[in-house]
């Protein structure tokens, strides 16, 4: 095999890997959402739909809905922007999409002589690009809103653009304080300073995001949430009161926005995981096997020890996902109003806090 | 409001102490039930209607029935009076001679639409002859048309009373509209 070719499969297997399991985890969440929601509330949840009466636990949902959607009619409102409405649905899902690439989800791997870090794109800026697909993100929610020739969807769409804002200058901020801690905007740099142990008599807790940064923490997570539009912050959707930005959409067109809105979740829940909880870091795992630090040891092959970390990525991702599903069926929706003095007034000032404290802490800690 | 509240953060995590917990502890149930066939304590509340049902009480309205004397003719003597008190108007008889000069009358038709039925039971209550009652603990009838909603006197008089528990013993009755 050439060289070339060897290279060309490394870079179709990266991106294939993660086009896959963003895409499996989205889908999937469609069943969690049903299932977690219902448990959470002593009920069983959608079990109804069936392949030769084998029902699985009620897996078969997600794919009774991508039927449904698809066969459903079509519908484009008469005054509607034809191109920009029909462009709107794929926008909002492809920056959803591409915004995990810059998330590794695995340590550096030995393909035939090459060095292969486990991320889609290798980007020394990582956390920069991952911040402005999120941002981008709302382009699609806008044009919606805006194409649909609806007053509702322009309002929904306004508000979208209106939350965005609020949440992404906060996630910002408080990524800010990750990066300083860290002294990089590479992902990869980040995640391998997250596998230090922390100083003095704490080096038995590994350096992660949220024991460095609890404050930042607390807030990208917030922020997080906002960003992906799901109850507390859907009120750009605002099924009770004006439906939002989609209103005018069906069949499959809905399916994207919906779709993006869980892509979306994945994606935050890859980037608490990647800042905040180690990445594909596992405690006491070094690059040759675990080192406990109570001085017992187990020497691993390399090969095990990457996979050990791809396997721990995926297990924190679904994890955080876990979380921001049971955020959103415990917390009632806030109101525009609120929401907005809870971003400007509340998370913004306080990144910003956040980001003068670290920078002090660390000056006098590096001087010292 | 108090500063806590104000605050919300405290009372969101202590929002999520609860409904987490919920979640694990019926999470620990279903486990027990799929994995370890342990049924003694159920993980969700729901009743997985129409495989199971909660039982009917007795004294639920149910599907009407024509009580019928000991040679299956109906109890009824046409008299009207169930027709006259219907709220609804859903109730159409059709008054005969009876043959038997001890009984005046007889209803050569008995319709109840059950389309227009409110299901108030004053039919019941206003039967001088104890002939008609709402005790068969049918509830699921449909049908894809209006005229299939309106039940005759030969179904009727054909339903038996529901047994003990509320459960239904005659077959729901397939409207008009849908015998093949």
């Amino acid at each position: 095999m050439t060289p070339m070719l060897t290279d060309l499969g490394i870079a179709f297997g990266r991106v294939a890997f993660v086009m896959l399991f963003v895409l499996n985890m989205g889908g999937l969440l469609t069943w969690v959402e049903r299932k977690q929601s219902a448990v959470m509330q002593d009920r069983i949840g959608a079990n109804r739909a069936s392949i030769f009466g084998l029902r699985l636990f009620g897996l078969f949902h997600p794919l009774a809905d991508a039927l449904k959607m698809l066969t459903k009619e079509d519908f484009l409102p008469a005054r509607a922007d034809r191109i920009l409405f029909t462009l709107a649905p794929f926008v909002s899902v492809l920056f959803a999409l591409v915004a995990f690439a810059a998330i590794p989800f695995g340590d550096v791997l030995q393909v035939g002589g090459r060095e292969v870090p486990l991320q889609a794109v290798t980007l020394n800026a990582g956390i920069l690009y991952v911040f402005a697909m999120l941002s981008l993100g709302v382009y699609g929610v806008m044009m919606a809103g805006w194409a649909s020739a609806n007053n509702y969807a322009l309002l929904g769409g306004q508000r979208a653009a209106a939350l965005m804002i609020s949440a992404e200058v906060a996630i910002g901020a408080s990524i800010m304080g990750v990066a300083m801690v860290y002294g990089s905007l590479d992902m990869m740099e980040i995640i391998r300073g997250q596998g230090r142990p922390l100083f003095g008599w704490l080096t038995w807790i590994p350096a992660w995001g949220i024991v460095t940064q609890p404050l930042a923490f607390v807030l990208f997570l917030t922020a997080g949430i906002a960003a992906t539009k799901r109850i507390p912050f859907d009120f750009p959707e605002g099924e009770s009161e004006i439906i939002g930005y989609f209103v005018e959409y069906s069949g499959m067109k809905f399916g994207m926005f919906m779709m993006a809105d869980f892509v979306e979740t994945v994606v935050i829940a890859g980037l608490t995981t990647a800042l905040f909880l180690g990445g594909w870091q596992v405690p006491y795992l070094a690059a040759d096997g675990f080192r406990f630090p109570w001085g017992a040891a187990l020497t691993l092959a390399r090969p095990t020890v990457v996979a050990l970390g791809v396997l721990a990525f995926c297990l924190k991702v679904a994890m955080a996902c876990w979380f921001l599903m049971l955020i959103r069926w415990t917390l009632p929706r806030f109101r525009y109003d609120q929401a907005m003095r809870l971003g400007w007034l509340g998370l913004f000032p306080l990144s910003i806090l956040n980001v003068v404290v670290t920078g002090v802490v660390l000056l006098a800690w590096r001087s010292a | 409001m108090r500063l806590r509240q104000r605050f919300y953060l405290v009372e969101v995590l202590v929002g999520l102490r609860v409904t987490a917990a919920h979640f694990f502890v019926n999470l620990g149930r279903h486990t027990a039930h799929y994995v370890f066939g342990r049924k003694d304590a159920r993980g969700a509340v729901t009743v997985q209607y129409p495989e199971e049902r909660r039982p009917y009480s007795l004294r639920l309205r149910s599907l009407h029935r024509l009580v019928r004397r000991e040679d299956g003719s109906p109890r009824c003597v046409a008299c009207m009076m169930c027709e006259t008190v219907c709220p609804a108007h859903c109730i159409y008889i059709v008054a005969a001679e009876h043959p038997n000069p001890e009984i005046e009358k007889y209803p050569a038709r008995f319709d109840i639409d059950l389309g227009k039925c409110v299901f108030c039971g004053y039919c019941v209550e206003a039967c001088p002859e104890d002939a008609i009652r709402m005790d068969t603990g049918i509830l699921e009838f449909s049908s894809y048309s209006r005229r299939g909603m309106i039940y005759t006197k030969e179904t009727l008089l054909a339903l038996e009373p529901a047994g003990p528990d509320g459960t239904p013993r005659s077959p729901i009755p397939i409207p008009a509209d849908r015998t093949p």
